[in-house]
């Protein structure tokens, strides 16, 4: 419902969800990696239901900072994070937060598809029986769900029992995608997906991204930035760990208030 | 491109082509490598060819399946057999389990912290430690210390002179009281001599409580698996934690951000993806086991046994039920190629059998690390 609104007025729409709540918010937040800083004080925030993109050249901290929201980046040994990041309203960096709800909550997509060495059913159903699902028949219809939210089903549902290790790059990432889903998240991260995808495959993926955020808040990095223009409603700009702007797409494409993103946008930077 | 550069290119080709020939040195180094290679060699076929040569006449279904006989001149070698594959499966029972939680707390618990690097040098000097020494240790920890305390706390059994001395005192009166009633009885004044003094020890023998039972305090197959199971520690820990580091970030990733606990990380997406690596180490760990003779020389190898290490038989209706007892001496194949070579009465005429023991003792670690490799491979491929 919320979509549907958005897509018709959004030209009209106010930067920042003035008139959307935001659902997801970091707050002032900054990352090191023992002495080495890798996210300076970003704040940003996104409503619900809408697909933000994070752009920046290489290792200007935009892994950290989507690792940093599902709390992945805590498995790095000598990691310290300052600020805050909400998800509706609720601080999840406290020591109480409940790290495997927390990331039941956040679904997250890497840069290489990273199946596990299982059959398709079994990387689906994965996420569910960590949880303590245990029904066979729940367990079918999820994985159907999942993969067909995913975009897969028409292609895998007659050899569910094969290795996810023989579908190709692209399906791999379908694949990882329904893994997420299945668990049933609110949030979506996904960090590069396409980077290691050739054109074809990457196409049904932002097609995919345009359904699933009917359902899913998502975050996206990538370092294209017709990919960010064509899937996202909000861009942000990150370079050497600090936000340089943020903005609805269209507006930081066409009219980038920084000379550092005109600089990056029309290519005469990083 | 010019005539003149294509024709200097030439130049350059003929050049090259000439170098290839190699400088006198390395003609005299090359063949000075290819000897010694060729000596090592041909020492390997030597040694496995005698074994072959002498050992295959000796093979029979009667010398795998047979004890031996004739004060060890004739029969086989199957009690050696049946107590070289016993004691190694249980060093491997013993040594996986806690190998494979060594590695899994070094890798994933402790990583690159102090706790690690005491570990792995602990580890790594084990590794150095000659194999003599743990023959000892098993002897002195296993036996003498936790055997004996086990046989102690179980069954009473004194475990040095003073507690024997001790326990003496307390049963002195009880031996004295069984003796009078021996001679109360009236039987007694019937026997004279010799007689009469051999049924009061029988009477008073008969009734008196076992004081040195020993169970745990002694040589056993157990303890021999567990001195071997600390040898090969590091064979399985090594592997083990070279297969937990070969499974890739990208997998933790993945099911930490489904919300996996560390533990269902580690269950369900480390270990399984580590399997054949661990295998792999598994199996070397039994062909290292099964090679070694020093470790187990004092913890219940023996020479021969009337009868295979097993326990009393249990009816189970029919069926009549017997397992491998742990806890007695055995035989071994190593210690029977090494007595009946320097211990036998007849080391000339039992030549053959000598043969016939070893080239069964390769046959079976050669065996294991075929396995290995066959794992390794495919290990590597997935
Ligand atoms: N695990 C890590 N340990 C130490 N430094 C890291 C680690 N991951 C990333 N960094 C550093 O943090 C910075 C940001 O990295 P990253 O967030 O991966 O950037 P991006 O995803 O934008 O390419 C880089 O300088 C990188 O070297
Ligand atoms: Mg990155």
């Amino acid at each position: 419902m919320v979509l549907r609104l958005m897509d018709k007025q959004s030209a009209k729409i106010e930067p920042m969800g003035e008139e959307l709540a935001p659902f997801l918010e970091v707050d002032s937040l900054s990352v090191w990696y023992g002495e080495k800083q890798a996210v300076q004080d970003v704040s940003l925030s996104a409503p619900k239901n809408t697909v933000t993109a994070l752009i920046g050249p290489s290792g200007c901290g935009k892994s950290t900072l989507i690792k940093t929201i599902n709390r992945i980046n805590e498995l790095v040994p000598g990691v310290r994070i300052e600020g805050d990041v909400r998800i509706g309203g609720e601080s999840i960096l406290g020591e109480k937060v409940d790290l495997r709800s927390l990331r039941q909550r956040i679904g997250m997509v890497f840069q290489r598809p990273n199946p596990f060495p299982k059959s398709i059913f079994e990387n689906v159903a994965y996420g569910l029986k960590i949880h303590g699902v245990k029904d066979k028949q729940t367990l079918d219809d999820v994985v159907e769900w999942a993969l067909k939210h995913a975009a897969l089903w028409d292609e895998v549902h007659d050899r569910l029992k094969s290795s996810a290790l023989d579908l190709s790059g692209g399906q791999q990432q379908r694949l990882c995608i329904a893994r997420a889903l299945a668990v049933q998240p609110d949030i979506l991260l996904m960090d590069e997906p396409c980077s290691a995808l050739d054109p074809i495959a990457t196409s049904r993926i932002e097609e995919l991204i345009g359904h699933l955020k009917e359902e899913y808040t998502i975050l996206i990095v990538t370092h294209n930035m017709q990919q960010a223009s064509r899937v996202s409603d909000y861009t942000a700009l990150m370079w050497l760990g600090e936000l340089v702007e943020y903005n609805r797409t269209d507006e930081l494409f066409m009219n980038p208030k920084e000379k550092t993103t005109e600089d990056y946008i029309t290519g005469r930077n990083g | 491109m010019s005539a003149a550069s294509r024709k200097s290119l030439q130049a350059v080709r003929e050049a090259v082509q000439k170098g290839d020939r190699a400088p006198l040195w390395a003609a005299i180094f090359e063949n000075i490598v290819r000897g010694f290679t060729i000596a090592v060699v041909l020492m390997l076929v030597f040694i496995l060819g005698t074994i072959v040569w002498e050992g295959v006449p000796q093979i029979s279904w009667d010398f795998l399946t047979k004890a031996p006989t004739d004060g060890m001149r004739e029969g086989g070698i199957f009690p050696a057999i049946f107590g070289t594959i016993f004691v190694v499966l249980f060093m491997i029972l013993l040594a996986l389990p806690l190998g494979i939680f060594g590695a899994v707390y070094m890798v994933e618990y402790v990583r690159n912290g102090p706790m690690a690097r005491v570990i792995r040098a602990a580890v790594n000097n084990l590794a150095g430690v000659p194999s003599i020494v743990f023959g000892l240790f098993g002897l002195g920890f296993f036996i003498l210390f936790i055997g004996r305390n086990l046989d102690y706390y179980a069954f009473g059994t004194p475990r040095d002179n003073a507690e024997a001395q001790l326990i003496e005192e307390q049963l002195e009166p009880l031996r004295a009281q069984y003796r009078e009633e021996a001679i109360a009885q009236a039987k007694i004044d019937e026997l004279k001599g010799k007689e009469r003094g051999d049924f009061i020890r029988g009477y008073v023998a008969e009734r008196m409580p076992a004081q040195n039972r020993k169970v745990f305090g002694q040589g056993a197959m157990f303890w021999a698996a567990a001195t071997l199971a600390i040898l090969v520690l590091p064979v399985i820990i090594v592997s083990t934690e070279e297969a937990l580091r070969a499974v890739p970030a990208s997998m933790r990733e993945a099911a930490y951000g489904l919300g996996a606990s560390k533990w269902q990380v580690i269950s369900t997406v480390v270990l399984p993806q580590a399997r054949s690596g661990i295998m792999t180490g598994a199996i070397l760990a039994v062909a290292r086991g099964a090679g070694e003779l020093a470790p187990i020389l004092f913890v219940g190898v023996t020479f021969f046994m009337p009868s295979l290490p097993l326990t009393e038989p249990v009816n189970f209706g029919p069926l009549v039920i017997q397992v491998v007892n742990p806890f007695q001496e055995f035989m071994h194949l190593n210690y029977h190629i090494y007595t009946m070579a320097t211990q036998h009465p007849d080391p000339v005429g039992t030549r053959s059998i000598q043969f016939g023991t070893t080239l069964v003792l390769i046959v079976i670690t050669f065996m294991m690390n075929i396995g290995a490799i066959v794992l390794r491979r495919r290990y590597a491929r997935s």
